[in-house]
C-alpha cells in the first residue's frame, strides 16, 4: 500500500480528504504511482504532469523520506519506506507568491 | 418568475450571484474552487442549468469545471488543449521564433443551440471545440495556421485568443479576437478564417494600418443586428457595418478611447457601453471617477454613466470580458472591477448599485437571463 499525500487544492480537486492510499502491481516508481493516481482520479491528469510528455509541472514538487525527488527520473525506484507505506509521498506544491 | 443570475470570474475563485427580476436583493454563492483562477464562466443559451468555468492555477494548470444545476454543485471534465499537429512558431516579445505553449484557457463560448458543445478561446492563441459536454477538446486549427500566424505577438497580458463570437443569423460564420493580433472572421464554422482588420489604426506597431498585429480588447455583436460589430480596440472604439470587413473609429466624444470591455443593450442596437480607462500606463479611469460611457446612436455620442459609481479617489480597472447585459424588459447591464466590486443597473446604465464590493479581483462577468 502506498501512501500519497497531495495539495491542498488537488485534494479539493479530487474530492478527497487525508491521504490517498494506492496499491501498485509491480516496481513501485513515481511513474507507477503517478499512474495509478490518476486512474483512480482522472480530474488529476494534467495538474501534476502534463499530458503528453509527462514532464512534471514547474511548481510541483515530490518529497519522500525528508528527500526531494523532483528531479528523479520517472522508472527510479521510490524508497523501500514509501513502497512499504512505512513514509508517504508527498506531492507538494512549490511555495511561491499568490 | 424572470430572474438573472450573474456569474463572476475572479483571481480567488467563482461567485454565483442571483437575484429575480426586480434584480433589488441579491443572494452571493461561493467561492467556489477557492483560491483558483476562474478566467471565465458562462452559461449555455440552450440550457440554462448547465455552465462551463475555466479554473487555472500557475501551480496545477488548467481545470474545465462544467455544472449541470445552475452552479450549485460543479465536475471537473476534459482539460486536454493539444494544438493540432506540429505547432510551430509564433514571435516572442524580442522578435524572436517562440514555439506556441498552451497557457490557460480565457473564455469559454457554448454553443446556442446544443448544451455539449462549447468552444475555448485558450493562451497562446488557438481555438478548441468540445461536442461532447467539455469532455474532449479538439483545435480548430484554421485560425492558428493561418499565414501570418508565425508572425503574431503576444500583447502584455499573453497572446490570448479572448473573443469568441458566433452569428446566431449564419450558422457557420463565427468571429474570433486575440491580443495582439486582431479580429478574425470564418464562415465555415470554424474551418479557415481570415483577419478582418481594414480600418483599424495601431500606433504602437510599424505598420499601423497592418493586416495583423492590432490589440484588438473585445468585440460585441447584438444578435439581431450581426453584420454590426462594435470594438474596444487598445486605443480606439471602433464600429463596423459589414461583418467585419472594415472599421470605423466611433470614439467621438469619449474622455479616453483606452479600455477594455464593450457590451450592447440587449434590445436596443445601437445602445452600447464602454469604460474608458485613462491609458495603457494607467490602467484606471480618468479623474478617480468610475465612468460607464453610453453611445444611443451606436458610437460617436456619448454620455457618462455616474449616478451610484464612485466619483472620488477609484484607481480600479475593468478588465475585457468583465461586463455583460440581461434580456429582461428593462435591461440590466453589470461589470466587475479589479478592486472586486460588481456593480449592477436594473435600468440599462442609468442608476447602479454595488452588489458585491469586497471579492477578489474580477476578471470576468456574464449574465444568465432565467425564465
Amino acid at each position: 500500500m502506498i501512501r500519497v499525500i497531495l495539495p491542498a487544492h488537488l485534494r479539493a480537486l479530487a474530492h478527497v480528504d487525508g491521504e490517498v492510499e494506492l496499491d501498485i502491481g509491480g516496481q513501485v516508481t513515481q511513474g507507477s504511482v503517478l499512474d495509478a493516481l490518476e486512474a483512480r482520479y482522472p480530474m488529476l491528469r494534467g495538474t501534476i504532469r502534463d499530458h503528453r510528455t509527462g514532464k512534471r509541472r514547474a511548481f510541483v514538487r515530490f518529497f519522500a523520506c525528508q528527500q526531494d525527488l523532483s528531479h528523479e527520473p520517472a522508472e527510479a525506484p521510490l524508497p523501500d519506506a514509501v513502497a512499504s507505506g512505512t513514509e508517504p509521498y508527498l506531492i507538494v506544491g512549490a511555495m511561491a507568491g499568490g | 418568475m424572470s430572474g438573472v443570475r450573474v456569474l463572476v470570474g475572479t483571481r480567488k475563485g467563482a461567485f454565483v450571484l442571483s437575484s429575480d427580476g426586480k434584480r433589488e436583493k441579491w443572494e452571493v454563492s461561493g467561492p467556489h474552487f477557492p483560491g483558483w483562477e476562474i478566467y471565465h464562466v458562462k452559461g449555455s443559451p440552450a440550457d440554462q442549468d448547465r455552465l462551463y468555468a475555466s479554473q487555472s492555477s500557475g501551480w496545477f494548470g488548467q481545470v474545465i469545471q462544467r455544472s449541470d444545476d445552475g452552479g450549485a454543485t460543479w465536475a471537473p471534465v476534459g482539460n486536454e488543449f493539444s494544438y493540432d499537429g506540429t505547432p510551430g512558431t509564433h514571435q516572442w516579445y524580442d522578435g524572436t521564433p517562440h514555439p506556441w505553449e498552451f497557457a490557460r484557457v480565457w473564455h469559454l463560448e457554448p454553443s446556442p443551440d446544443d448544451p455539449e458543445t462549447v468552444y475555448a478561446g485558450v493562451e497562446d492563441a488557438g481555438l478548441f471545440r468540445s461536442t461532447d459536454g467539455g469532455q474532449h477538446w479538439q483545435e480548430l486549427p484554421g485560425l492558428r495556421g493561418h499565414r501570418s500566424g508565425p508572425s503574431w505577438q503576444p500583447g502584455a497580458g499573453g497572446m490570448c485568443l479572448h473573443t469568441i463570437i458566433l452569428d446566431p443569423s449564419s450558422p457557420g460564420r463565427m468571429f474570433a479576437a486575440i491580443s495582439a493580433a486582431g479580429a478574425f472572421r470564418s464562415d465555415d464554422a470554424g474551418q479557415t478564417w481570415r483577419p478582418v482588420n481594414h480600418g483599424l489604426h495601431s500606433e504602437g506597431i510599424p505598420d499601423p494600418a497592418a493586416e495583423v498585429g492590432h490589440c484588438v480588447h473585445r468585440i460585441a455583436m447584438h444578435p439581431s443586428r450581426p453584420s454590426v460589430l462594435y470594438m474596444q480596440k487598445h486605443w480606439d472604439v471602433m464600429r463596423s457595418d459589414d461583418a467585419g470587413e472594415s472599421w470605423r473609429e466611433v470614439s467621438g466624444n469619449l474622455p479616453t478611447d483606452f479600455g477594455f470591455p464593450i457590451d450592447v443593450h440587449a434590445h436596443e442596437p445601437e445602445t452600447i457601453y464602454v469604460v474608458p480607462i485613462t491609458s495603457d500606463s494607467h490602467h484606471f479611469p480618468p479623474e478617480g471617477k468610475l465612468r460607464v460611457y453610453r453611445s444611443r446612436t451606436g458610437g460617436d455620442e456619448w454620455e457618462p454613466l455616474t449616478r451610484g459609481l464612485p466619483q472620488d479617489h477609484c484607481y480600479v480597472n475593468v478588465l475585457r470580458d468583465a461586463m455583460a447585459v440581461d434580456s429582461l424588459e428593462d435591461c440590466g447591464i453589470y461589470f466587475g472591477t479589479t478592486g472586486g466590486q460588481v456593480y449592477g443597473s436594473a435600468d440599462a446604465g442609468d442608476t447602479w448599485e454595488p452588489i458585491v464590493r469586497d471579492l477578489p479581483a474580477v476578471l470576468s462577468v456574464e449574465v444568465q437571463t432565467l425564465s
